[in-house]
């Protein structure tokens, strides 16, 4: 479970990214977290495992003080928080394999690391990761020689080998197709349920919030403003967050969007 | 501003009339310079020397011909010292450059206060002096020898290597970075994982194509009592024997070659 508690950002130009944000996130709940641009939607993601560091007000991990840690206390807790990025952040020389292990260097000593001798379990623990995120054959590729979704998948599987208790996912999609980026949704969201992980979803595309998500989460300006049901995301709500725009307008186009893509997909089947 | 409001809407050209005035300017200041500086030159020029020039050349190109092969046999030794002064120095200029480039990059560096401007330090001064020089004073130091040009090439080298190595660590991806940090990594593990393998490429490269420049470097070095061909060098002018210095020229032209090319293989290879 995790708790935000009244969490301020004051960047050292006085902008403030955050002000008093708070909510509680149970196990296995998946909350999608929308707002425009510049609404502190990164920031907030990045203060609950410090890469950013807040201000003021406080994270709980499982009743851990993540706010209150000391450095190497900070490193801890980190293994336990998986991170998703949007352009993959994938070191890109390094193999799939070598990705994917990475996400246990906050259990394995330097020296072990270095020579890559991760224990056992954990190779076949990455195996079974791989396996599952559907990039078994891939192992041994070097990721810059996958595609866009490829890529993400390895992203996922990296997170997972941390054994996390909390995902926080950055944008998953904004650098998929839409095909892709339902797959991608999909396939986080099977796994928060298999495993009763909480996670949290900064996300552009509304509709697809609304799609895959439990809950959704509001931010604008630093501050929520909507969190509740998807389905009680509407045209008003969606004015509060984002502004004013003719929301049926874009819910319209994107129904075309969808119609237009699976009539492609028919016409793709039907040549074949 | 080159948009200047008229009565016929905005007008847009490339440079306002003030500027165009200071290039122009700029250009004239240019144009007298060299005028100035071609008096001066000729100023204090012997033009009988000058007229004499061609015969000069061909009478040292005359007696340089054709070189003395046989001399080829004692300078095996000195070249196998020039390989080793060149490669021992690269090694150990690159392995004294990666820390302080790391120190030197803002996006790695202890602290920005006061490791980065002693690591810049460093790299300046490295890089200020000619191995020639670093020879000079090391031979004086150390006595002449192999070891004196092993240091001056090292001395040189760290200052490009790390300059170059500072500037590929402050180009990596800091998503990538983050990534790595995000999974509870130690600073040790974030260089190994995050850093080393993007700048690896530029590492190996760096490294090889300082050694290339080494080479020749080294091959001159004994000019001062460093060891390697040098001392032959010197040796064979102090005598003025020309058929000698033509063939050691030779041997250095090949190494150069060999080297460049060992150097263009082993960057094709790692990109």
């Amino acid at each position: 479970m995790l708790t935000v508690d009244a969490l301020t950002k004051t960047y050292k130009t006085g902008d403030k990214a955050l002000r008093a944000v708070g909510f509680t996130v149970p196990k296995g709940q998946v909350v999608g977290l929308i707002g425009p641009s510049g609404a502190g939607k990164s920031t907030l993601i990045r203060c609950i495992n410090r890469l950013v560091e807040p201000t003021e007000g406080r994270v709980l991990l499982n009743d851990l003080d993540v706010t209150a840690l000391p450095a190497a206390g900070l490193r801890r807790a980190r293994r336990r928080i998986g991170m998703i990025f949007q352009e993959y952040a994938l070191v890109e020389r390094l193999t799939v394999m070598e990705n994917v292990l990475s996400g246990r260097l906050g259990y394995v000593g330097f020296w072990r690391s270095f020579l890559r001798r991760f224990p056992e379990t954990d190779i076949e623990n990455a195996f079974r990761l791989l396996d599952r995120v559907g990039l078994m054959s891939h192992a041994d590729k070097r990721a810059d020689a996958l595609s866009g979704g490829q890529r993400q998948r390895v992203g996922i599987a990296r997170a997972l080998a941390q054994d996390p208790e909390l995902l926080l996912i950055d944008e998953p999609t904004a650098s998929l197709d839409p095909k892709t980026s339902r797959q991608i949704m999909r396939l986080i969201v099977e796994i928060c349920a298999e495993r009763g992980l909480p996670a949290i979803i900064n996300i552009h595309d509304v509709l697809l919030a609304q799609q895959f998500t439990q809950r959704i989460i509001g931010l604008r300006a630093g501050e929520v403003v909507f969190d509740g049901d998807p389905a009680a995301l509407d045209e008003n709500v969606l004015t509060r967050i984002y502004g004013e725009e003719d929301w049926t307008a874009m819910r319209r186009a994107a129904e075309e969007d969808d119609a237009a893509e699976r009539d492609a997909a028919e016409r793709m089947a039907g040549m074949v | 501003m080159p948009v200047t409001e008229t009565a016929r809407g905005p007008v847009w050209q490339l440079r306002t009339p003030r500027a165009r005035l200071l290039m122009w300017l700029g250009w004239f200041a240019v144009v007298a310079l060299t005028v100035w500086c071609w008096q001066v030159m000729t100023k204090d020029t012997i033009w009988a020397f000058v007229a004499d020039a061609p015969s000069q050349a061909a009478d040292i190109g005359a007696r340089a011909f054709p070189p003395r092969w046989s001399y080829a046999e004692k300078l095996w030794l000195p070249l196998w010292d020039t390989i080793n002064i060149a490669t021992l120095g690269t090694m150990l200029g690159v392995a004294i450059a990666t820390p302080v480039a790391f120190m030197a990059a803002r996006n790695t560096t202890p602290s920005a206060m006061f490791a980065r401007p002693a690591a810049l330090f460093i790299i300046v001064a490295s890089r200020s002096i000619n191995s020639l020089i670093w020879a000079l004073l090391l031979v004086s130091i150390l006595g002449p020898g192999l070891l004196a040009g092993i240091i001056a090439i090292a001395l040189r080298s760290i200052g490009f290597v790390g300059k170059l190595l500072y500037e590929a660590i402050e180009e990596t991806d800091a998503t990538q970075i983050e990534a790595i940090e995000a999974t509870g990594a130690s600073g040790a593990q974030l260089l190994t994982y995050g850093y080393w393998p993007q700048i690896a490429p530029a590492f190996w490269g760096i490294s090889v194509f300082r050694w290339d420049i080494n080479i020749r470097e080294s091959a001159v070095l004994g000019l001062v009592g460093a060891g390697g061909l040098g001392l032959q060098l010197q040796a064979s002018l102090n005598v003025l024997a020309w058929p000698q210095v033509t063939m050691i020229l030779i041997v250095i032209l090949g190494t150069v070659v060999f080297s460049e090319w060992v150097s263009a293989r082993v960057r094709h290879a790692i990109i």
